[in-house]
């Protein structure tokens, strides 16, 4: 029971972070020709095909690079804080459902890694761990331009992890279920959270955001004024696992999205249509797939269309704008569940 | 139960896993010709002007500080909001009040807390 349990979650586990792994990649590649298609250029396409070969060149080169750490840094917890992120950024992964389960070899398997019942607050608790990454290599880099990238980022990401927590007590309220399963299943049909908590959509959205240190949120890396931010000193793969873990988190924050607040894995009214189970089973895993990519195409498309905040315009933002509302969608929707239910 | 979380142990052994190759891959790999010049820290082509580790603003520690009240009040409404529909039908009222009061007193703060200037950034 305890071996098979275990197999079958190993196997899960290799598949989701290979699957992350490409995904980052061709992220990045995405996020290239995005930009050059907004900016009226053409963007990488000499490596392979329309320069689809273009991430794995990348990561060889970053692999051969030299490995300089700085003379006068911290040198564990400078080798330390990339680890940290990136750790992060692929255990976030493992309670949102890609689908319902599937049946293969005789036995049904669940298309989740672990269906925990407190999913929302292993997401919540694992999230806020990514501040020791970054404030870390800021602060062990003894760079002025590390420590102040490093500083603003984790008063950047403390305060929208406010908002971010509040926004979702209001799909809490909701399903009456921390599990993402159960969000999930409980968003059938029509019902999707976007629909029934726009509020606590666009909050959570905007947090999301922050949170990733995407544009327009992404003061710690302020090229103009801060060289990069928290990574300066950083090169070869400790460089790659920075870049790695952002793209991580903006994929795995696209997931929470979906699950959250657009129907995870649902496809309106499947169940009606009489399809075989193993097709269904498919098919729900490959509306999820799409709403994500429509989702980091969102995210890619903000950065590229939206210029960078102020820091005082962030801060307000995040506390006098961010956190009222969030509160105010908290009572409003109990008021709601109170008044339609009883 | 627990078994639910053995997936997640070995998610995060893989992850560390994963981290630690990716950092000493590239240790072996790349290639090693430091010089002073290389290891000095990276200040816009100037020469570095004393150190980094100094005093910064307050308004980071103020920052931390009301992240952590605020955070500490949120997880508060978590179990109440995950309770709430058990009330339904008979105390659902009740319920609301009482978070009611939970929220008008944590907004009593927070108005203190704007009133009195603990995040403004200029």
């Amino acid at each position: 029971m305890i071996t098979e349990l275990i197999i079958t979650s190993t196997i899960k586990i290799t598949l989701v972070i290979i699957v992350i792994l490409t995904g980052v990649a061709y992220s990045v590649y995405a996020e290239r020709r995005i930009s050059a298609l907004i900016q009226n250029r053409i963007g990488p396409n000499r490596v392979g095909p329309a320069g689809l070969l273009q991430p794995i060149a990348d990561v060889l080169k970053l692999l051969l690079k030299e490995d300089i750490v700085p003379a006068k840094a911290t040198k564990p917890i400078h080798t330390l804080a990339p680890m940290i992120s990136i750790f992060v950024a692929l255990c976030t992964i493992a309670v949102v459902p890609f689908g319902d389960s599937i049946h293969l070899f005789s036995r049904d398997i669940r298309l989740q890694i672990a269906d925990v019942n407190i999913g929302i607050l292993y997401i919540l608790a694992l999230t806020s761990l990514g501040v020791y990454g970054i404030t870390l290599s800021g602060w062990s880099s003894n760079n002025k331009y590390s420590l102040f990238g490093g500083l603003r980022s984790s008063a950047q990401m403390i305060s929208y992890e406010l908002s971010m927590g509040l926004s979702v007590v209001g799909v809490i309220l909701m399903t009456g279920s921390l599990s993402l399963q159960d969000i999930v299943l409980h968003q059938f049909g029509w019902k999707w959270n976007i629909i029934l908590q726009p509020i606590g959509f666009i909050t959570f959205l905007v947090a999301a955001f922050a949170e990733t240190n995407r544009a327009p949120f992404d003061l710690p890396e302020a090229e103009p004024e801060l060289v990069g931010g928290y990574h300066t000193e950083y090169s070869s793969m400790k460089f790659a696992l920075f870049f790695l873990a952002e793209y991580a988190n903006m994929i795995v924050s696209s997931t929470v999205i979906v699950t959250l607040f657009l129907g995870g894995w649902q496809f309106p009214y499947l169940q009606t249509f009489g399809l075989p189970p193993l097709v269904v089973s498919l098919l729900q895993v490959f509306t999820f797939v799409i709403k994500v990519v429509a989702m980091i195409v969102f995210f890619i498309w903000v950065r590229w269309s939206i210029p960078r905040f102020r820091y005082d315009q962030l801060m307000n933002l995040g506390w006098k704008v961010m956190l009222p509302l969030a509160l105010a969608n908290i009572v409003i929707t109990a008021l709601l569940i109170a008044i339609f239910r009883s | 139960m627990l078994n639910n979380y053995i997936p997640i142990l070995i998610l995060m052994l893989f992850a560390i896993a994963f981290a630690i190759v990716c950092v000493f891959l590239s240790k072996f790999i790349g290639p090693k010709n430091p010089n002073p010049v290389k290891l000095s820290t990276y200040e816009s082509g100037m020469e570095p002007v004393g150190t980094a580790r100094q005093r910064f603003s307050v308004k980071y520690y103020m920052a931390a500080m009301l992240f952590i009240l605020f955070d500490i009040e949120i997880v508060f409404l978590y179990p109440w909001a995950v309770a709430y529909r058990k009330f339904i039908p008979n105390t659902v009222y009740y319920a609301l009040i009482e978070m009611s009061v939970f929220i008008a007193i944590l907004l009593v703060g927070y108005i203190y807390m704007i009133r009195k200037g603990a995040l403004n950034w200029d």
